[in-house]
């Protein structure tokens, strides 16, 4: 087949050429057909995430150059099969063609069609042309298609739609200049009806197209249809509609149904003259191979296994070298403003908003080797087929095979595991997959274990190799799942679904990942982490940073000055009362105010003000614990595990027995595994869920959990 | 809806089918699921073939207009088959 086929009639230069002002272009096509590909193609770098008005879809843009003089906006819009919307992503669709008002009104639609799968992606064509907007199909994938011995008459298939066809391969760019010399024409809407509406409902449709001033008849019977979720219409004009409808015998299930079985029958017609099969049935053979060892009842899981394993290494090992790198980096920076410069701005420049910005930036090198990893999944179709496997149980608990990866990946960090959840569709599935993922343990709760295991539980062993701590740790991660799946199980009967969960989905055949398209995904998911969390986490850890650095009046000045009297008495060297005075100035900061504050609320669960301090500073990230009760019990940075376990129980409480008893150890821990503490995690389903009522109730179901759970704890074990 | 399959307990749909053993589509018995099916090439008087289950049973994937559609066993519930 010839690659570059511009048809003659269509390269007339005498046309005239689409005005110089920027005009858009919006790309649609089915699921799987290369769309991203694509998109990823004409603009490269040069895309831009934003939101779709009023709903929570990701708004692709970019800009693509034509010509040196020619530029167009493209518009990737999300994946369907119909016009029809079966999900809140689809809807998004017909909001943008239906309402030509709309100034993201498309000038111009290309479609992308799966040359090995032609017959299913023409139906979603067929509607679009009968919407007679200026179209362009991109015939995809011609490559897979001659592969399987599927021949298709280019020129042949022009006659059939009248509309300019770009053969093409989008994973190698073959045929993207053409289809920019396409684009850059000015192209005619395609003249070819596919569909011819029933005589009985002409009537009705002439109305509303007069009603509305729409241009076609196609238009006005999606009207009817949508009547209801037409976002543009104002409620007197739905109103309108459905009396319309209601006097006549308009029944949109049955209508839409006869629709697309006429245009199956068409397209059934349309392609005997076009295209030729001669099977090889070698690549689904192929695929078909791969799968009975890839879903196999024993094999499949334990390769899935596998791949998780190797997936939480990466994010656990491969990640904390870029991430020491980031930490050193910022400390440096900061030591060196600090040597440089001197005053209180300083100090909120460097422990305020340089430590925050880092707090933000360490988590970069996770999420990016996370979604390495996805997209290498997604890429290949190995994600297809872990949703598969795993339906069947996660559906149970109210959450979706696709549920798995978010889950797991919580184990390492919550952030990147919540973005992950972006593959779930259905978007009831996805709102429990994001409310229970941090629950599970993640890795900034090791730091407060390890203290607090060691603090608490006796180095003992069992049967000589089980040891009684890595248990008591072990418990902790299954708790946090258990917690998790129950968590998940609640909100299943609390949730009411949007839209029907379907499982009804392509399996696509496997194929090399496009490595450009990963590269693209880890930019785009480091940028949206960085510039939208980013900010609700820099500005939170300067928040909390002034609560512990400032205290009202001359509290500072007092407590400095106690600290120096009482270190003269004991005769502490330099660093001890350097120590000191920094445990005191905390006590006397807003923060230990709060922390005095909040003491009777948490006294029921055994805590006193100091861990009230920690608590609330833990807020930031929860592997601040350790260093605020170092801080706190004046400890001092440097000291390692041992040391402040040594100090810790030498704590005494007011009877002067020790402190750090097991009830409170266990009734910490125990909070600590409940308890919301993380500002980028809610800053992340913020952004993800695109409201704050996600994480506010995220911040109180788990905190309230946190409260009784540990309560239960304390009073288990006192 | 689920007096209506147990209308037509004595038609065979997707559901019945055998690993391999293929059939032709009669009609769909859910109005709204049936039209995610259509759009997907699931018309009556197309062939199906049954190509694999997961590894508990469900779901299962079937072979249709040249190329492979997972669905659960309640939706493959939903697809009858002529007899």
């Amino acid at each position: 087949m010839t690659i570059v086929t511009i048809q003659p009639q269509e390269v007339q230069t005498e046309r005239p050429v689409a005005p110089q002002s920027i005009s858009k272009v919006a790309l649609i096509g089915n699921p799987n057909s290369g769309k991203s590909s694509l998109f990823n193609q004409l603009t490269g770098l040069n895309q831009k995430v934003g939101n779709f008005p009023g709903v929570t879809v990701d708004k692709k843009t970019g800009y693509c150059q034509l010509s040196p003089t020619h530029k167009v906006q493209i518009i990737d819009l999300p994946g369907t099969y119909s016009l029809y919307p079966k999900s809140l992503d689809e809807r998004v669709i017909i909001d943008l063609l239906y309402d030509p008002e709309s100034r993201h009104f498309p000038d111009l639609v290309v479609v992308t069609a799966d040359a090995s799968n032609l017959k299913r992606n023409l139906l979603l064509y067929t509607q679009l042309a009968d919407l007679k907007i200026p179209t362009v199909l991109a015939l995809n994938m011609v490559d897979v298609a001659e592969q399987e011995g599927i021949k298709i008459d280019v020129p042949a298939l022009h006659r059939e739609l009248g509309v300019p066809i770009i053969p093409m391969n989008a994973r190698k760019g073959i045929g993207v200049a053409a289809l920019k010399i396409i684009m850059s024409q000015q192209l005619e809407a395609p003249k070819t009806r596919f569909y011819d509406i029933p005589e009985a409902l002409k009537p009705a449709v002439q109305s509303i197209r007069s009603q509305f001033n729409l241009k076609n008849d196609y238009q006005a019977l999606h009207y009817a249809h949508q009547c209801k979720s037409l976002k543009f219409l104002s409620e007197g004009d739905k109103a309108w509609l459905e009396s319309l409808l209601s006097t006549l015998d308009f029944h949109s299930n049955a209508q839409q149904a006869d629709e697309i079985i006429a245009r199956y029958a068409r397209i059934n017609t349309l392609l005997l003259d076009v295209m030729r099969v001669e099977r090889v049935d070698k690549d689904e053979k192929f695929s078909n191979r791969l799968d009975q060892v890839l879903t196999h009842k024993v094999f499949g899981y334990l390769i899935f296994f596998i791949i998780l394993f190797l997936i939480f290494q990466a994010i656990f090992a491969w990640a904390s070298y870029p991430m020491e790198l980031i930490d050193v980096g910022i400390t440096g920076l900061n030591g060196l403003i600090q040597q440089s410069f001197d005053g209180p701005l300083v100090d909120l420049l460097t422990e305020g908003i340089i430590a925050g910005l880092g707090g933000v930036l360490v988590f970069v090198p996770q999420i990016a080797i996370l979604f390495a990893f996805i997209a290498i999944l997604e890429e290949t179709g190995y994600m297809a087929r872990v949703t598969f496997m795993m339906d069947r149980i996660m559906r149970k608990f109210g959450l979706n095979g696709k549920s798995i990866v978010p889950l797991i990946s919580g184990v390492a960090c919550a952030v990147p595991a919540i973005m992950s959840a972006r593959t779930i569709e259905n978007w009831k599935d996805r709102m429990i997959t994001i409310f229970v993922t941090p629950l599970m343990s993640c890795s900034a709760r090791i730091p407060v274990y390890t203290i607090l295991i060691a603090l608490v539980v006796p180095e003992k062993y069992y049967f000589g190799f089980m040891n009684l701590q890595g248990l008591v740790l072990m418990a902790l991660y299954l708790i946090g799942f258990l917690a998790a799946i129950f968590s998940a199980l609640l909100l299943k009967t609390i949730l009411k679904a949007r839209e029907r969960s379907y499982f009804i989905m392509e399996f696509p055949v496997y194929k090399m990942p496009r490595w450009k398209n990963v590269g693209i995904t880890i930019v785009e998911k480091c940028k949206a982490f960085v510039f939208e969390a980013g900010k609700v986490i820099v500005a939170i850890s300067v928040i909390l940073w002034v609560l512990a650095s400032y205290g009202p009046g001359d509290n500072f000045e007092q407590a400095r000055q106690q600290a120096i009297a009482e270190a003269k008495v004991k005769n502490l060297t330099p660093q001890q009362t350097e120590n000191k005075i920094a445990s005191y100035q905390l006590e006397s900061s807003y923060a230990g105010l709060i922390g005095h504050t909040i003491e009777p609320a948490i006294r029921p669960l055994g805590y006193d003000w100091k861990i009230g301090i920690a608590l609330l500073t833990s807020f930031a990230a929860r592997e601040v614990f350790v260093g605020t009760i170092s801080t706190i019990y004046s400890i001092g940075e440097e000291e390692n595990v041992s040391t402040i376990k040594e100090k810790l129980l030498s704590e005494k409480d007011a009877n002067g027995d020790p402190f750090f008893t097991p009830a409170r150890g266990f009734s910490l821990m125990i909070f600590y595994l409940f308890a919301m503490q993380c500002v980028s995690t809610l800053a992340i389903v913020r952004r993800e869920t695109k409201s704050w009522t996600w994480p506010l109730a995220q911040l109180l179901y788990m905190s309230g959990l946190a409260y009784v759970m540990a309560f239960i704890t304390y009073h288990i074990f006192k | 809806m689920r007096k209506k399959v147990d209308e037509r307990k004595g038609q065979k749909s997707v559901r019945d089918l055998k690993i391999g053993e293929r059939g032709v589509i009669c009609c769909l018995n859910d109005p709204e699921m049936g039209l995610k099916l259509l759009e997907m090439g699931c018309i009556p008087g197309t062939e199906v073939k049954l190509n694999s289950r997961a590894p508990l049973g469900d779901p299962i994937t079937i072979i249709v207009n040249d190329y492979t559609l997972s669905l659960r066993l309640d939706e493959a519930q939903t697809i009858l088959l002529k007899p």
